[in-house]
């Protein structure tokens, strides 16, 4: 350790230090605008001078390393006059324009002209004038002549998001911070660079003047989105969400979130909330009160238990519910006696239901990632669907940590990848199954059995190389891992190679209570009907809890038919939309996101309740409320809750950070190979969920839709593949599945394997298609 | 002929005829005969570090660091790759002798490089040319192949078992790539955005790897160095100024051009050499490093002998060695406002106080030199000064500061003028009568 | 998008730096674009970009950083005049001045027949050879009288 002293206090820093990070161990603001404790050191706003013992010249605290017996004055007159001499120049071609700058009031240059600004300027030349720049619906860099040069957005992006799409064109006064050609900032953290900015240059696009931050209440919160638990501060102003801002979690999101944890909050104002209890009279859904609509369903369920028994009763909750919502869903359908409830909607393989040793996780902390020397992802379509956990790998590959990736996509990870292989999905259990034998020779292990037959390629090699390693290492199973009709074989796969290499084994988890309901108990019963089940084996009476099975669903085909013949559909959703129209009886407006409070449990099973932090929309009521009155109404018993909490408390110890039980273990045989002869020789469909499309929320969000992640799908096909069927990128291509077909632009594209067709899911386009990974048809419209 | 005249000349030997620059003419002056003796003594990178350091030669790109001193910062046991980088990026107003040292002599570069190569245990180098030149750009292009094909640059050099790769990278047009950390920088092909240091190349270089990188003259007078043997080029010139210099002389003299003499030598001595003044006029300032010195007004430049020590005596800097003359017919104002107009421009926008220190600088002279200066801005100009320089990651700020303060000290008189009457001291017919354009004497 | 000369020549380029260090030929790689092309466009910008495997923007920077790249279309002929004070002092500007005279256009301009456009310039490092100026950035040109400028103005087609 070195001492040194900083304006006469005493600190002791390891070296290798600079003399910012011993201020701020010392609790000592130095000011400055281009530093930022998750970028690179740039040194080029020179904010931060201090005047150091035996320099001649004030330093940048920085970018000066600490040197053991230094004496550091951030006070002194030398770094006073810096200090101030800096800000005049900053000043210089800024507009001094703050009572009309959006981030006025919130403005770090704001802030710090306060303490080393002049009062008036001895500038007397004409200012130097910025053209504005689109860069898409997120970021707004209207005023670019605030920018004050940082590069803060830049590294950003270079460094964190793993994309350089902004940078700092020309030179002297007029470096400007441009897109290439004027394009769109299109990556998923994006958002980042507008919280980065240390001025008024990028600001949010959607709230832009909307507010004036001192107007706004902060609020903390959790992200519904993915299952990573990133921690928001809301910010709202006369009930209305304006704003959502990242709450610094180290542990967690660290100072980031992704845009859509972002920028989803504009759904809750969407023109499409539903704002009333509806039942369908003589055909057509007419509003009601609650009590009447609870009454009406009540009275519904009872009838459908007694004429065709409760079993012909199911339940399906999105996994973006809270907890508690999660928890009286399956209370109220078991209530009634029947095991049919699923919080896993887009699940296509349910054999590992029994055969697991615990809840399903991420198998470590979070912060944990950055600790690992080899990873290995499997099944995923990493940054869209997990931004922040890519990130957290993509940091991890950048110090020299092996990451690599068996998906069923080439996309562009923007990770350093030690090895990448993309395979059809039938292939994936096969493909991990390579690892998993070259791993075991490498060893000199016994070949598992199950794996005789497998022949494992170079690339499968190169990660067993890395995994086998010595060190602490990971295997993680993405949403696709999941998602396929091999996810019991991948889970059991991972498990073995978890084994041999002395990796942890851990799920990613979709969504944000992913975890949370398995804690929950949203399963069905041993003999109940799974979420593919339920609609396979068509019911009477659905209760659909915040999901859209025709976006939600592994075969939205087919849960939609289900639904069309049932008797009674029942729909708690805080949004209308255009399919529960239809098939909806009931439809009992939910308190959307920020409106009920609830628990999520993270990826890594962290317990993280939050708040309301603004009254519902119109009449919408919270889900754990309207559950609780229906377990009332319809006289079951154990429903007297006062709380959210008292709900939670039945399923999570009060006072718990993590929930118990977790554990990755399975017992299932190995069998990689017999999923894959069953599909059949033709196209084999590969489908992503768009990242704004992934859930209610999202997809309602408007500044989400206009991204470039929101664009219309397009029939992706591997080039061989393309020629092979005589398509055209010019002519659209009708995509067949089962009874469902769409029409749709086509593009050959190297990353999709061969065989396969890429087709998003999710998406109002592809909404008549079945099955997300399975047989397709393509053809020349 | 690129060389106009000189005394006691050691690396301007034999810069006649259009084959010069030619391997087969350096190896009959003598060339590469330094390196061979390297090898065939097998002096160790030690004692070639220990000559250089003896013979007192200093870094002739500007800041005139010792040579031999800068060589010894080069960590000795690293083995992942050093580098050598040669800096040709002569970009400085006034500044035109590396052009002609490519020009007639690049094998001397070349051998310079090899050698340092060989001392610093380097196994790359690159020669980063401006852009402007693109001639000697071509030519040194041109140099390597002969040398590479001679064997003395890449695999087992001479036998020797020590391999060198050296190429040529070229510029295009941006001052600030002479700074050593905005030319590794460019190389690594980004923007010139010189970086903070430290860490310094020595230790983080060219693609974060330890690198030496030196001016072309210095790198050239290396071989000469070594031939002579130390002592003799220290003698050459004078204590703490060793050796020749080659010194670029433009602006209102008779023969503007290079000539090569001992430091020390007196610069009324050069004057003369390059052929007095133009028109027989009164010689009025002359910035005596480069466009960053300070302008030296003629009472006190004719007193001074060209060395580093006696330049910096009288407030200004020997720099790059570049001689600007001015003669009575110069505005100071109008010299000033240009200069102050470059550092603007060439300011790589990076730090602040350069960025927008550097317009405002440009801003007030160019307002003062159009009639519209006001009282107050003098003190102002010196302010801002005052707040760029040392506040900043590289030497530019300092640099278009250095003029700024250098005009005022010594022709105050002139830019006060400017601001009372709206016009110059100097009449405009005057000035007029100082443009050669339209009667070359030349 | 460039010629197989052209690529040959960025090949040649990247061959002089170490594997994985291709951009360090993007000011290479660029220049032989605008030799082939007379000018920069985004399109050859990006397309250096890929052909080195970096990201466009950061190609944009050095092109946009570097003086000599030509973002706009220029004529046949660049003239570029240096100004700077060595040069100033003997008639750089009057040069100058004389070239936009006799051509009829500033500084930044191009002549209506697409032939000459005119650049102001700096230090060129032959301010010895003053008044200088560069043609089409691989030219350079000394001592420029009138006479002189006349002559290579009659030349230049």
């Amino acid at each position: 350790m070195l001492d040194i002293e900083i304006d006469g206090k005493q600190v002791q820093v390891p070296p290798g230090g600079t003399i910012m990070d011993a201020a701020r161990a010392l609790g000592t603001y130095i000011p400055h605008f281009c530093y930022h404790k998750k970028l690179s050191i740039a040194a080029n706003c020179r904010m931060c001078l201090v005047q150091v013992e035996k320099a001649p010249k004030p330093l940048p605290a920085c970018a000066t390393p600490v040197t053991n017996g230094m004496k550091v004055f951030t006070h002194s007159e030398l770094a006073a006059a810096a200090q101030k001499g800096v800000m005049e120049f900053l000043l210089l071609n800024h507009p001094l324009d703050c009572p009309i700058c959006d981030q006025g009031g919130e403005c770090q240059l704001q802030d710090l002209a306060v303490g080393y600004g002049g009062t008036a300027s001895r500038f007397r030349e004409a200012k130097h004038v910025v053209l504005h720049k689109d860069v898409g619906p997120l970021i707004s860099m209207q005023e670019m002549s605030r920018c004050i040069h940082c590069t803060r957005c830049v590294r950003f992006g270079q460094e964190i998001a793993g994309v350089m799409e902004l940078g700092m064109a020309n030179r002297s006064v007029h470096s400007e911070i441009q897109t290439f050609l004027g394009r769109s900032v299109d990556s998923e953290l994006s958002g980042n660079m507008i919280d980065l900015c240390p001025v008024g240059a990028l600001t949010s696009r959607p709230f832009r003047y909307s507010a004036r931050s001192w107007e706004l209440s902060r609020r903390k919160s959790v992200s519904p989105h993915d299952s990573l638990g990133t921690n928001l501060t809301v910010q709202v102003k006369n009930e209305r969400v304006m704003r959502v801002l990242p709450r610094e979690n180290e542990e967690i999101n660290e100072c980031w979130i992704s845009d859509k944890d972002r920028f989803s909050y504009e759904a809750l104002n969407s023109a499409e909330r539903l704002s009333k209890p509806m039942i369908r009279v003589d055909g057509a859904l007419r509003e009601v009160e609650w009590n009447v609509a609870l009454d009406y369903l009540a009275h519904a369920l009872k009838d459908v238990a007694r004429n065709h028994g409760a079993e012909s009763i199911a339940a399906l909750a999105s996994p973006h519910s809270t907890a508690e919502e999660l928890y009286l869903l399956q209370k109220v359908v078991r209530g009634l006696g029947s095991g049919n409830v699923d919080f896993r909607p887009r699940r296509s393989d349910f054999s590992s239901d029994g055969k697991r040793a615990g809840t399903p996780w991420l198998g470590m902390r979070i912060a944990e990632i950055g600790e690992l020397d080899a990873a290995l992802v499997v099944g995923s379509f990493l940054r869209k669907d997990h931004p922040l956990f890519a990130q957290r790998l993509r940091q991890l590959a950048k110090k020299g940590g092996k990451v690599s990736v068996v998906s069923v996509s080439g996309d562009d990870s923007l990770i350093d990848l030690h090895a990448q292989i993309a395979v059809a999905p039938r292939n994936l259990a096969g493909t991990l199954a390579g690892v998993v034998k070259a791993v075991a020779l490498l060893r000199g292990a016994a070949v598992p059995a199950g794996l005789e037959e497998i022949e494992p390629g170079e690339q499968a090699r190169a990660i067993a190389g890395s995994l086998a390693e010595a060190g602490k290492k990971a295997v993680f199973l993405g949403n696709v891992a999941e998602q396929v009709g091999q996810a019991g074989q991948l889970h059991a796969l991972g498990a073995e190679l978890a084994r041999l290499t002395g990796a942890s084994l851990g799920f990613i988890g979709e969504a944000a209570n992913s975890v949370g309901g398995y804690v929950a108990g949203a399963l069905p019963s041993a003999g109940g009907l799974d979420a593919r089940r339920m609609f396979a084996q068509a019911r009477k009476a659905y209760l659909l809890l915040g999901v859209e099975p025709e976006f939600d669903c592994a075969n939205p085909q087919e849960a939609v038919a289900a639904l069309r013949q049932a008797d009674l559909v029942v729909a708690m959703t805080p949004f209308r939309n255009e399919a529960a129209m239809d098939y909806a009886d009931v439809l009992l407006p939910l308190a959307a996101f920020t409106e009920t409070s609830g628990t999520y449990v993270n990826t890594e099973g962290r317990v993280q309740g939050v708040g309301g932090v603004c009254r519902p929309r119109g009449d919408a009521r919270p889900g754990w409320k309207v559950l609780r009155v229906l377990g009332n109404v319809l006289a079951l018993p154990g429903f007297e809750y006062e709380s959210s909490e008292a709900v939670r408390d039945e399923f999570i110890p009060a006072g718990a950070s993590f929930v118990g039980n977790l554990d990755n273990g399975i017992d299932l045989p190995l069998a990689p190979v017999e999923g894959a002869a069953a599909v059949a020789e033709g196209l084999e469909r590969i489908a992503d969920v768009p990242i704004h499309f992934a859930d209610a929320l999202a997809r309602r969000a408007p500044a989400l839709q206009r991204t470039r992640d929101a664009a219309e799908p397009v029939a992706r096909i591997h080039p061989l593949t393309f020629d092979r069927l005589a398509l055209t990128a010019e002519a659209r291509v009708k995509v067949k599945q089962g009874q469902g077909e769409v029409f749709l632009a086509v593009r050959a594209d190297a990353g999709v394997p061969p065989g396969c067709v890429r087709v998003a899911a999710a998406h109002a386009a592809t909404a008549a298609l079945g099955e997300m990974f399975g047989p397709i048809n393509v053809e020349r419209a | 002929m690129a060389i106009l005249g000189a005394i006691n000349p050691i690396l301007t030997v034999g810069w006649d005829g259009d084959a010069a620059w030619r391997l087969q003419d350096y190896v009959k002056r003598g060339g590469y005969k330094a390196l061979a003796r390297i090898f065939e003594d097998r002096i160790s990178p030690d004692q070639l570090i220990g000559e250089i350091k003896k013979s007192g030669l200093r870094g002739r790109g500007g800041a005139g660091f010792p040579t031999g001193l800068k060589w010894s910062f080069m960590p000795k046991d690293f083995k992942d790759g050093k580098y050598i980088v040669c800096n040709t990026d002569e970009g400085e107003p006034g500044t035109f002798k590396d052009r002609d040292i490519l020009r007639c002599n690049p094998h001397a570069v070349i051998e310079g490089m090899v050698i340092a190569a060989y001392a610093v245990g380097a196994a790359r180098g690159y020669n980063y040319i401006h852009g402007e030149i693109w001639d000697m750009y071509k030519r040194f292009e041109e140099a390597l192949d002969e040398a590479r094909a001679a064997g003395f640059v890449g695999q087992d050099i001479l036998g020797s078992g020590f391999d060198f790769e050296l190429f040529a990278h070229h510029g295009y047009g941006a001052y600030i790539c002479g700074e050593e950390s905005a030319l590794l920088e460019s190389i690594e092909g980004k923007k010139g955005q010189p970086r903070f240091k430290p860490p310094f190349p020595a230790s983080v270089g060219l693609y974060g790897k330890p690198t030496t990188i030196n001016n072309t003259e210095t790198f050239a007078a290396v071989p000469f160095v070594l031939n002579m043997g130390a002592e003799a080029y220290l003698e050459a010139g004078k204590p703490n100024n060793a050796g020749t210099k080659l010194f670029s002389v433009s602006g209102h003299v008779n023969r503007p051009g290079n000539y090569e003499i001992p430091l020390g030598t007196p610069f009324a001595t050069l004057l003369e050499m390059a052929g007095g003044m133009r028109g027989g006029r009164k010689l009025k300032a002359c910035i005596p490093g480069g466009s960053s010195a300070p302008v030296l007004p003629a009472e006190v430049i004719m007193d001074c002998t060209l060395d580093y020590d006696a330049i910096s005596k009288a407030g200004s800097m020997l720099g790059s060695g570049a001689v600007i003359v001015m003669d009575e017919t110069t505005c100071m104002v109008k010299a000033l406002e240009r200069l102050s107009y470059f550092y603007h421009e060439e300011s790589c926008g990076q730090c602040t106080p350069c960025r927008e220190g550097t317009g405002w600088l440009y801003g007030i002279v160019h307002r003062i030199e159009h009639g519209a200066g006001r009282p107050e801005d003098l003190d102002l100009l010196r302010g801002i000064t005052a707040n760029i320089m040392g506040r900043t990651v590289c030497a530019l700020g300092d640099a278009a500061s250095m003029p700024v303060q250098g005009f005022l000290k010594h022709f105050r008189d002139e830019f006060e003028y400017h601001v009372e009457n709206g016009k110059c001291l100097v009449p405009p017919e005057v000035q007029r009568a100082g443009s050669t354009f339209f009667k070359a004497t030349v | 998008m460039l010629t197989k000369e052209s690529i040959q020549k960025i090949d040649r380029e990247i061959a002089k730096y170490p594997a994985g260090q291709k951009q360090s030929a993007v000011m290479a790689a660029l220049a032989i674009a605008q030799e082939e092309l007379d000018w920069l466009p985004g399109e050859a910008i990006e397309f250096v970009a890929n052909y080195l495997g970096m990201p466009p923007i950061a190609a944009y920077e050095v092109a946009s950083f570097y003086n000599m790249y030509d973002l706009e279309p220029v004529g046949r002929h660049k003239l570029t005049v240096c100004t700077n004070l060595p040069c100033l002092l003997s008639g750089g500007v009057d040069a100058a001045g004389y070239l936009k005279s006799k051509l009829g256009i500033g500084f930044n301009e191009t002549t209506p027949d697409g032939r000459f456009t005119l650049k102001e310039g700096e230090c060129m490092g032959a301010c010895g050879d003053a008044p200088v100026l560069l043609v089409n950035n691989r030219r350079m040109c000394g001592r420029m009288q009138p006479e002189e400028i006349d002559k290579l103005l009659e030349d230049l087609e």
